[in-house]
């Protein structure tokens, strides 16, 4: 039984066409002209309670406007939403009550206080009887290694430490179903680590279902065997990462440091190259002939470093998009 | 219900603990309202001062109003300021979804989050000037009369706020509103002084358009004992009715929200 159901999810946002500058606005103010934007088109998937899910697109691609018609502050314009068990828009406390919405952009504590202020506060508003609350926050507490931080007005918090205090309070009432927007946004690498594997630990542990948007490879790749991905507002792709990878990214980078220039045409036995400058290159080699390629390269040419990546995500989806070679 | 309670008990615990880092507030607080009343006695007096009345109201019952009106002060400053105008920062960086996905009425939420102590002074001042003026005035205080004004001091509170909350609510669409509330405040500031005090075109837009008589003119009335059985159904009636305005419009305002939010 599904405990999130999307079925031909549709979003059209009403926004006014306006020239720039002082007449266009006086032209808008007289006449007044609408278009219609879909920002989400006949978006289907279904999710298993417990899975960890990953929502890839690119900026503006509909991710955010998808789930805010998951978590209720939208309401769909075509196409019916089911989040454990109930229709979200309607705000029930029932539904309120097993969700959770985490914005890395935004935040919910009181800024002049400490951390265990707001979580009274959202103690209180959820229902959580104090003996209970404080053993919820000692609990996660400890899994998110936050310990003097919570005695700590927030705006004197790094910004990976109120994270995690934003964390904890989004978790306090131990939702079912967790919608992470951008939750590692602007964190150092440690912290990001440090999130993603608290976001792995408490799946584990509390079986919770995962929706997660991030613009960091990482994230996806540490924490979502599935994924789904959004372009221009529909969704192109629901499967497993592993086979997205390899159909969205072929091929993988490979930069090079020389001992001295080289012309590009030497590159060409290789791989496509990205760039050249100077001493250093950049080629992209499929990944089936990477290490024949890689040895090939160490063996034909003056290398003083090599290093293997994968093309950042939004390269690859802007690449693959770019060719439409999804479809 | 319970929880409600519980939770605006922990509202303003958390809020006194924040504002309390900040205790030289209080002082200039009441040093503020103080002047502010020495300052509107004045001005009294003044219309007072060779025999003459205004309105058809005593020197006391005038007193009166000017204490609801003090009192009214307090606790825009106490709640209804430090409350609403936060919607107007929730709508502009998007907290509003914070508060929306709570398990708790939204309005009862943005309305009563915060509590400032700030306007405490305020309110202590304006108790202090109507009982003064109300015993002055030879009022006595019968069981009838105190219950017809706490009436109609509760009808008032009610009024007031919903005037806020209405305002601080079409923020959803206006984003920036906040200058629009000093408006609000300016025009209220005629609560100081009887309604009957106006010419008559004022004191029809003072009583049907923006209800001041229902904020401090009736009230006072009802203190001084002298208030009619009709008034007192109308200031019922009127604070029923701006209650019942402030939630359907803000149903109103969410549902435009949650449609057209980014």
């Amino acid at each position: 039984m599904a405990i999130v159901r999307a079925q031909g999810l549709g979003k059209t946002y009403r926004v006014a066409d306006k020239q720039p500058g002082l007449a266009g606005t006086l032209r808008h103010f007289v006449n007044r002209r609408e278009r219609l934007i879909a920002a989400v088109q006949d978006v289907s998937f279904a999710i298993e309670p417990g899975e960890f899910v990953g929502f890839l697109g690119a900026n503006g691609a509909g991710k955010t406007t998808t789930l805010k018609m998951l978590t209720g502050l939208i309401h769909p314009t075509s196409g019916t939403v089911e989040v454990a068990g109930c229709v979200p828009h309607r705000r029930q406390a029932a539904f309120l009550g097993q969700i959770t919405l985490v914005m890395g952009q935004k935040q919910q504590l009181i800024w002049d206080l400490p951390p265990l202020d707001s979580l009274r506060v959202n103690a209180a508003v959820y229902g959580i009887p104090p003996a209970e609350s404080r053993r919820r926050i000692d609990e996660l507490a400890d899994m998110l290694e936050l310990g003097d931080e919570l005695r700590r007005p927030v705006r004197k918090l790094s910004l990976g430490q109120r994270m995690k205090a934003e964390l904890l309070a989004a978790l306090l009432h131990r939702p079912a179903v967790l919608f992470l927007d951008e939750p590692t946004l602007g964190l150092d690498v440690n912290a990001q680590a440090r999130v993603r594997s608290f976001l792995a630990d408490y799946n584990r542990r509390f079986g919770a279902t995962v929706l997660l948007t991030s613009h960091y490879m990482a994230d996806i790749t540490a924490l979502c065997p599935r994924v789904l991905l959004i372009h221009e507002g529909r969704l192109f792709y629901d499967g497993s990462l592993e086979t997205l990878t390899q159909r969205l990214a072929p091929c993988r980078e490979v930069r090079l440091e020389l001992h001295a220039p080289l012309g590009a045409d030497v590159f060409a036995s290789y791989g496509d190259v990205e760039a050249i400058e100077g001493r250093e290159v950049r080629l992209l080699i499929p990944r089936e002939r990477l290490t024949e390629q890689v040895g090939r390269l160490l063996a034909d040419l003056a290398v003083v470093d090599l290093s293997v990546s994968d093309p950042p995500i939004e390269d690859i989806i802007g690449r693959l998009f770019h060719r439409g070679a999804l479809a | 219900m319970g929880r409600y309670l519980s939770t605006l008990r922990i509202f303003w615990i958390a809020s006194l603990t924040a504002e309390l880092e900040y205790k030289a507030n209080f002082v200039i607080e009441l040093v503020a309202t103080a002047g502010n009343l020495v300052g509107s006695i004045f001005v009294l007096s003044l219309f007072y001062g060779r025999g003459q009345s205004l309105g058809g109201w005593s020197w006391e019952g005038a007193l009166v109003v000017l204490g609801v009106y003090t009192l009214l002060e307090g606790v825009t400053s106490t709640l209804l300021q430090p409350n609403l105008s936060t919607i107007v920062a929730h709508v502009r960086t998007g907290s509003l979804d914070f508060v929306l996905l709570k398990p708790i009425d939204s309005q009862f939420w943005l309305s009563a989050r915060t509590f400032s102590p700030w306007g405490l002074p305020g309110i202590a001042l304006g108790a202090a000037l109507i009982g003064y003026a109300a015993w002055k005035a030879g009022a006595t205080p019968s069981p009838p009369t105190l219950l017809a004004a706490a009436l109609m001091l509760v009808a008032s509170l009610l009024i007031l706020y919903s005037l806020w909350f209405v305002l601080a609510a079409s923020s959803i669409w206006f984003v920036k509103i906040w200058n629009a509330t000093e408006v609000l405040r300016s025009v209220l500031v005629a609560g100081r002084f009887p309604v009957s005090a106006f010419p008559a075109g004022l004191r029809a837009f003072f009583t049907f358009v923006v209800p001041v008589a229902f904020l401090t003119t009736v009230p006072a009335e009802a203190i001084l004992g002298r208030a009619s059985g009709p008034w007192l159904l109308a200031g019922g009636a009127v604070a029923a009715g701006s209650m019942a305005l402030s939630r359907w419009f803000w149903q109103f305002a969410l549902r435009f929200y949650t449609s057209a939010s980014s």
